[in-house]
């Protein structure tokens, strides 16, 4: 069961050769064994996740049947479900029993699926190594000494251990993608809007968006079926006609050999220069060839304004944060001081005790360019910025269907490498950012290795609604080669 | 630019953080980093540029004025730091 495909995973449920209580056993029993060390979940429950399993087999008894039935699935602690300890891994909710489902968990939960665990995350998802988290760092199976990327750190960690078969993650400046090419994953975050928020809990509202970390780009076309869909809950959910992710999961060419003929793949040359690093440059250069050889053709394009696109996240995504984060008052719900004169002092230290340092930092920042005086400058400013990169991916658009390059300018660098020096650690999500900013579906995939044979990612960008068609780019691409399907040592 | 000790305590209070001198001290460092990072779009014009609030540009919906939540109040008091006969508990804020 350690490296089946969801669709194989669902077939031996369909044919009963495996129940969904024993598929669930175990990965709960791998959980048990190799987590202590991984820390890449914060909350497992084996009752309550048999309970689901059983409930699933009364399903897939009566024939009531629907892809991810009885399927195992991680989920970031980040969304809300019910009953469920819900932290963002943060000590803020760190006692947080979240009273109602997200949207993405009920739609998980309707399709029948087994919620396996809350995995481990950056802070408020505040990070891009994992180690902001209250519960401390989560290491990479790959090289248990380095980081597995951030912020969905846990959920990297869990599939790429093959301790869960998928996980659920959130991406608001690469928070999916960066971890997918650390962990040797597929990651996709879909175009804006497309999964609803409701009970995800907020970072930067305007840039938050949930997807999938899987083995597969097959995988993840499974699990957007699910999780996509409109929710009146969420104001910025699209109402965008329901799509079967899987339908374009086969060659589009009438020659076999060349699938991906007629694609034209713009390859982003400013992504090339400077600040990346040779052993991830030889493997993404390779990738282009490899989408040549399966017939696309290459065309150079400029994303001139995609060096601002650090900058201008740093204003946008801490003041939206700022904002978001002001609920959390120790009044209602979370940790609370247990000394305090009045009520500001109430506010105040819950705060300062319940918030981490680097969440703390976000929310400064965003106090300040929200701050009189400082709005014009900094804010809408950052807001112009935005604007110039979402015209470069449109002039893009019009010469090219993806635009590619690579996701992170290292592998996955030592624990505690860059966690002081928090520009350094900023600088990680250059390549990825400006696909946030812009609103635009993304995807990490597997390319290759680099230096200490830890996992290299490719970076896909695709114009909005296009998740099918980059999920079929990406499916070809693994067809024809198998970096995806290689497993950390050990495994 | 940069943040002097004064503003860093300043946006401490805005963000209901309580903040140490000694915590302020480091922080002012680090801000001053980030702003030298931020600082960098200062170089490009942007006076014609439209700004862009959203990914999408998006026209709220409106929807119907009727209820759609029922009352979970105890639900959502199990959670809660203090409460006493339904009521969330702070400290008195009139005197």
């Amino acid at each position: 069961m350690l490296n089946l495909s969801l669709k194989q995973l669902s077939d031996s449920l369909a044919a009963k050769q495996v129940s969904s209580v024993e598929m669930t056993r175990f990965f709960l029993d791998r959980i048990a064994k190799h987590n202590d060390e991984l820390n890449a979940f914060i909350t497992v429950d084996e009752e309550k996740t048999l309970a689901q399993a059983a409930a699933a087999d009364a399903r897939i008894a009566k024939g009531d049947v629907a892809p991810l039935t009885g399927i195992p699935v991680a989920h970031k602690d980040i969304f809300c479900a019910r009953g469920w300890l819900t932290t963002c891994a943060s000590k803020m909710l760190s006692n947080f029993i979240a009273p109602y489902d997200a949207h993405v968990i009920s739609r998980f939960n309707d399709a029948g699926a087994v919620m396996l665990g809350k995995t481990n995350m950056d802070e408020f998802a505040m990070g891009s190594s994992n180690e902001t988290s209250f519960y401390g760092p989560v290491k990479n199976p790959w090289d248990m000494t380095r980081v597995p990327g951030g912020s969905s750190g846990g959920s990297a960690a869990a599939v790429a251990a093959r301790i869960a078969p998928v996980a659920t993650a959130t991406d608001t400046g690469g928070s999916i993608r960066q971890p997918a090419a650390l962990t040797g994953l597929t990651g996709l975050k879909p175009t804006y809007g497309l999964v609803s928020r409701y009970g995800m809990i907020a970072f930067a509202s305007s840039l938050d968006q949930g997807g999938v970390l899987s083995k597969s780009a097959e995988d993840a076309a499974l699990v957007l079926n699910v999780m996509a869909g409109f929710d009146a809950r969420d104001s910025t959910s699209i109402e965008h006609a329901p799509e079967d992710y899987t339908r374009d999961l086969r060659s589009t060419s009438a020659d076999p050999a060349q699938p991906l003929a007629g694609l034209r793949v713009g390859v982003v040359k400013e992504h090339f220069g400077a600040g990346l690093s040779a052993d991830v440059g030889g493997p993404v250069q390779a990738a282009l060839e490899q989408f040549r050889k399966l017939g696309a053709t290459l065309v150079d394009v400029s994303t001139p304004s995609a060096k601002l696109a650090v900058p201008a996240y740093y204003v946008i995504a801490p003041a939206e944060a700022s904002s978001n984060l002001s609920r959390f008052d120790g009044a209602r719900y979370g940790h609370r001081a247990a000394d305090y004169r009045d009520l500001a002092e109430m506010y105040s230290k819950s705060r300062a005790e319940g918030f981490g340092s680097e969440v703390k930092r976000r929310i400064l920042i965003g106090a300040y360019v929200l701050s009189h005086g400082y709005y014009d400058a900094y804010y809408v400013k950052a807001q112009k910025i935005r604007r110039l990169i979402a015209n470069d991916f449109a002039a893009a658009f019009a010469q090219c269907d993806i635009v590619v390059g690579p996701t992170s300018p290292t592998v996955a660098f030592p624990l505690g490498a860059k966690a002081s020096d928090p520009v350094q650690m900023y600088l990680n999500d250059i390549y990825t950012i400006p696909a946030n900013l812009a609103g635009l579906p993304a995807m990490s995939i597997p390319c290759g290795f680099g230096e200490h044979g830890l996992p290299v990612g490719l970076h896909m960008v695709g114009n909005y609604f296009a998740e099918a068609q980059m999920l079929n780019i990406a499916h070809q691409y693994q067809l024809a080669t198998d970096w995806h399907a290689r497993a950390p040592e050990g495994v | 630019m940069s943040l002097t000790l004064d503003e860093v305590h300043r946006i401490a209070v805005l963000a209901r953080i309580e903040v140490s001198d000694e915590q302020a001290l480091a922080t002012q460092a680090q801000l001053n980093d980030i702003f030298a990072l931020i600082g960098e779009m200062q170089a490009v014009d942007t006076a014609a540029v439209e700004p862009m609030s959203h990914a999408r540009d998006l026209t709220m919906r409106l929807r119907e004025d009727v209820v759609t939540e029922h009352d979970q109040r105890e639900l959502f008091q199990s959670i809660a730091p203090r409460v006493d006969d339904g009521l969330y508990l702070v400290p008195k804020v009139i005197e």
